[in-house]
């Protein structure tokens, strides 16, 4: 469990973090959101004690991190996958932090086997991909074998086994009961990976709330519906004060989560469905939407007015 | 259009590309796919002249990239977002670029505009974010206003807001009838950009064709039926009804039914025969990555294994480490082991329907091609002392599956030095 | 945390990389290798030296003539262990696993200075013994008064600006800019202000100048320093410790 309350952080006249207070929960994999600049990265840094909160407070299990003893084995994380002293061999990297939280050396060999590095073990880290970088980071996080788990980025660099690994991984973790908190700026991956959702822009709180909650707060649902007997359904679902959107190719929508009230409607007047799907907006849409003023750099010409735009001063010339 | 024909590079007795042959035709966004390691750097370097193929051509509008006339004009290639001198301003290192190729100084604010970078214009490149640096590469890309594109990983270290842009920006550029080849690991990414995927594994050519049909032929679409909760009697009817008529039907873990092997009419119409009222009927195609997951299963440099964690075990002092809330409690063992329909090789599974990514949690803490993940309603095997009598056994591979290694290898079993390692 | 795990991790951090081996190897090969030479030179020159010189002649300060050079390499070893953390950025990482600063930063500067020690000792006696052999009949014992002690203050010498240079680089973090200080102040700026009369009074209470009076055995014709060997190397060590308590406040003070 990790704490936050208050916590506020100011470079000068900036203001990185402001007055963040939510609880990262075990059991489950919490994803941490925001817009670059936002202040998910300064917010990591504060919870493991080292950036200074200018005010307000963070606790992992009720303590302050310098009061924990040998915090690996508390809270492991991946802050950043380059953090490897490069004329060190993955193995001495690990094998530092180990030393230094009394953990047993063979725990290295361990974790190195658990994100396949054993074969470059060996190697210096200068030599290795960002995708190694990040699976060596992934092992110091998991040496400790800690009930707390904190990941930047974490598929930054990766393939996609890796990703499908990462992703399984965290999962598992948070299903044996620990807390897992990510960060990603990868939506798509994040609506596979989290259960629940801290959102911030501009250093603030802006939702803390499940998944599932998150986009029906911030995205429009609907029920696409096929049918042979289209007609008579219109008829039926007009009957029972729903309204329904032609919506091409054949078939309806339904706005709002009415999939069961329409599946019985249809049972009732015998209607035969051919379809029924409750329609969700995808996490990033929702997303896009909660952030839409916080966001630190605009790439300007929107998409479609790309075109038009594009050599038109010099084209000519 | 980019054209390779028999396009093969070997460094010593490395083969990293072996007769690749593929067309990346205008109009359209093609992704470009494959495990690291695949050859998927070395075929764009190549594309892009900067490594000579020892057999085989690529050409890019029928030349090849030393040959065409006024290349920067013609092909635009974002390969290495840190490629830039560090002390250079953004402005700077694109006009140099400019006026290597003829391009006025005022197409460089254009494309600074365009990508967003025009408050930062001045500043030196070296403070710059992993995301500005690829912005700055994309806009160096666009620079010469190409109509063939190469982008590789597009979106590292983009924030949500960006990925959108450079996902939007590729359509559109595609949409003007430019050919745009792009590379990148995220799945779920590609699947909302690309139209029409080469995929590569070992250097080799796997696939060559449109993402619905890529996924159509690498994994099964089915059919996500709802009843009414309240009634769990009505879900039993219908499960056996669907089995009768020759449907494949699993349990997900909201309740809902995973039916294969029936169109969806068929479903509601058995439906309505067995007196079952629906809450939900419907279409899902399984997703980019698990097909992409099935056809590249042999063709993967590093692999992840379970934790094993004995190393963590004895040493412990006495109350270092909280008792674990795992099922199967008063096992010394960390990891309980996977929920039944879990178990085994996740992508090796006879039945194509049990797709792994359905939503259930996976219980199998290692990655595809780990060993065997141990079969279900075992004690916890992490816990035996000694390595059961049975080994691990190497489930048999679909037939779709390219060559794969042993499957219990942990660390990377494949001939061919990883190209992270070199 | 117990500084015991600790330090056992930073001894594994110090042996896992190739730029302990060649900074420390530099150290003895330049210092030794130097000092054997000039004690050769030194020998085939004294028939020509001016009286004055020869009054003075101190063989074993001879001997240990190749440490102007060879200490710059020990700079290199002490400025390295400090700023290999920041450059990489591995010390976040460290942080996270020792949030305790003062225990992570003594517990480096503690294990460095002790190899840097075992090494300025070996390298004392072996520039020592292979420059008598040199100086042939104009040489000097290991017996003889204030000898053995200025060849173990040369070893104490070699770790305390090992530790001076942890200290500046724990203050400043960055490689480059570390070196690029301790550097031309040892090799040049030091020198100039102890051999020019109008600024040798305060010259002579930098660090190294300071410190460096522990290997004199011979004093020199008109000498008036104010201090003796150990005093000397007592104002070495409060410039040490000024340097370690300035890294460490801003160790304390600054975000990772």
């Amino acid at each position: 469990m990790i704490e936050l309350v208050g916590l506020t952080k100011r470079y000068g006249e900036k203001v990185a973090v402001d007055g963040l207070t939510f609880s990262v929960r075990p059991g489950i994999v919490t994803g941490f959101l925001g817009p670059n600049g936002a202040g998910k990265s300064t917010t990591m840094r504060m919870i493991l004690g080292l950036d200074r909160p200018t005010a307000g407070d963070v606790r992992i299990d009720g303590r302050h991190y310098d009061q924990l003893k040998d915090p690996l084995t508390y809270i492991g994380a991946l802050l950043d996958a380059k953090a490897v002293h490069g004329g060190r061999s993955a193995y001495h990297h690990l094998l530092c932090l180990a030393q230094s939280n009394g953990i047993p050396d063979r725990r290295v060999a361990e974790v190195l086997d658990t994100v396949g590095l054993t074969a470059v073990a060996k190697k210096k880290a200068k030599g290795f991909s960002y995708g190694m970088g990040q699976r060596l980071g992934i092992a110091a996080a998991l040496l400790g074998d800690p009930q707390i788990l904190m990941f930047d980025e974490p598929v930054n660099g990766l393939d996609p086994e890796g990703i499908h690994w990462i992703r399984n991984l965290m999962k598992s973790l948070a299903a044996q009961g620990r807390t897992v908190f990510v960060s990603s700026h990868l939506m798509s991956e994040m609506a596979l990976t989290a259960d629940h959702l801290v959102v911030i822009g501009q250093g603030r709180l802006l939702a803390d709330t499940s998944m599932a909650g998150f986009i029906r707060q911030n995205s429009r649902s609907y029920v696409r519906i096929r049918s042979p007997q289209r007609e008579r359904l219109v008829d039926v679902l007009h009957e029972a004060g729903i309204t329904v959107v032609e919506a091409g190719g054949g078939t309806l929508e339904v706005e709002g989560g009415k999939a069961e009230r329409i599946g019985e409607l249809a049972a009732r007047y015998g209607v035969v469905l051919h379809e029924l799907s409750p329609q969700q907006a995808s996490l990033e849409e929702a997303f896009m939407q909660l952030t839409a003023e916080s966001v630190e750099y605009h790439a300007h010409a929107g998409p479609m007015e790309v075109p038009q735009d594009w050599g038109a001063g010099w084209k000519g010339a | 259009m980019i054209e390779a024909v028999g396009l093969t590079k070997r460094y010593g007795d490395k083969t990293a590309v072996y007769n690749l042959s593929f067309q990346v035709r205008p109009g359209s966004v093609t992704g470009f796919l494959g495990p690291n390691g695949s050859g998927k750097s070395t075929t764009m370097r190549m594309i892009l002249g900067l490594d000579n193929p020892t057999s085989g051509t690529v050409t890019i509008g029928g030349y090849p990239y030393r040959k065409l006339p006024n290349a920067p004009r013609q092909v635009g290639a974002l390969l290495d977002a840190k490629a830039v001198h560090g002390g250079r301003a953004a402005r700077s290192h694109l006009l140099s670029l400019a006026q290597l190729s003829g391009i006025p100084a005022r197409r460089v604010d254009e494309v600074l505009r365009v990508v967003g970078l025009q408050d930062v214009a001045k500043k030196r490149s070296k403070g710059f974010s992993l995301g500005m640096g690829q912005r700055l590469g994309i806009a160096a890309a666009l620079l010469g206003d190409p109509q063939v594109l190469l982008f590789d990983e597009p979106v590292n270290g983009l924030d949500p807001e960006g990925i959108l842009w450079v996902r939007n920006l590729m359509k559109a550029l595609a949409a003007e009838g430019r050919t745009v080849f792009v590379s990148s690991h995220l799945m779920s990414e590609m699947a909302l950009t690309a139209d029409h995927l080469i995929v590569i594994g070992r250097g080799q050519l796997l696939a060559d064709m449109s993402v619905t049909d890529f996924i159509s032929a690498n994994s099964a679409d089915f059919a996500r039926v709802r009843t009414p909760d309240s009634e769990p009697q009505l879900r039993e009817k219908l499960s056996s009804a669907l089995t009768e008529a020759g449907g494949h039907v699993l349990p997900e873990q909201d309740g809902a039914l995973r039916v294969t092997g029936l169109p969806l009419p068929r479903i509601s119409d058995l439906a309505h025969e067995a007196d079952v009222r629906l809450w939900e009927l419907s279409p899902h195609q399984a997703s980019l990555e698990e097909a992409y997951m099935r056809m590249t299963q042999g063709a993967v440099d590093y692999r992840s294994t379970i934790d094993q964690k004995a190393g963590l075990q004895q040493p412990l002092p006495p109350g270092a480490q909280p008792p674990m809330p795992v099922p199967g409690q008063g096992q010394p063992g960390w990891y309980a082991p996977p929920p039944p329909q879990q178990a085994g090789q996740p992508f090796t599974a006879p039945t194509p329907p049990s797709g792994p990514y359905g939503g259930a949690p996976a219980g199998a803490y290692g990655a595809p091609g780990a060993p065997g993940a141990p079969s279900a309603g075992a004690p916890n095997p992490y816990a035996a002392p000694a390595p059961q009598g049975q080994p691990p056994v190497a489930p048999a591979q679909p037939p779709a599956a390219a060559p794969a290694p042993a499957a219990s290898a942990p660390a990377p079993a494949d001939p061919t030095q990883p190209k992270d390692a070199r | 945390m117990a500084a015991v795990q600790v330090i056992r991790s930073e001894w594994t951090k110090i042996r896992s990389v190739a730029s302990t081996v060649w900074t420390l190897s530099l150290t003895v090969v330049v210092t030794v290798a130097l000092g054997t030479l000039i004690s050769a030179l030194s020998r085939s020159q004294y028939d020509r030296m001016p009286v004055r010189e020869r009054l003075s002649f101190d063989p074993t300060v001879i001997s240990f003539a190749g440490m102007t050079l060879g200490q710059l390499a020990m700079i290199v070893f002490g400025v390295l262990v400090v700023s290999n953390e920041y450059g990489t950025g591995t010390i976040r990482v460290s942080l996270a696993a020792v949030p305790q600063r003062g225990t992570f930063l003594f517990s480096k500067i503690a294990v460095a200075a002790a190899l840097a020690l075992a090494v300025g000792m070996v390298t004392g006696f072996a520039a020592f013994f292979l420059g008598q052999a040199m100086l042939g009949s104009l040489g000097t014992k290991i017996g003889e008064p204030g000898v053995l002690r200025a060849v173990i203050g040369s070893g104490l010498y070699m770790a305390l600006i090992a530790m001076f240079s942890m200290g500046v680089a724990a203050m400043l973090r960055s490689a480059m800019l570390s070196l690029g200080i301790l550097m031309p102040f040892f090799f040049l700026i030091s020198n100039i202000l102890g051999n020019v009369d109008a600024t040798k009074k305060i010259g002579r209470y930098l660090p190294d100048q300071a410190g460096s009076r522990i290997m004199q055995v011979v004093p020199r014709i008109g000498d008036d320093t104010p201090y003796g060997p150990w005093g000397g190397l007592g104002i070495m060590v409060l410039w040490v410790i000024a340097a370690l308590a300035g890294g460490y406040a801003l160790l304390r003070k600054r975000d990772a």
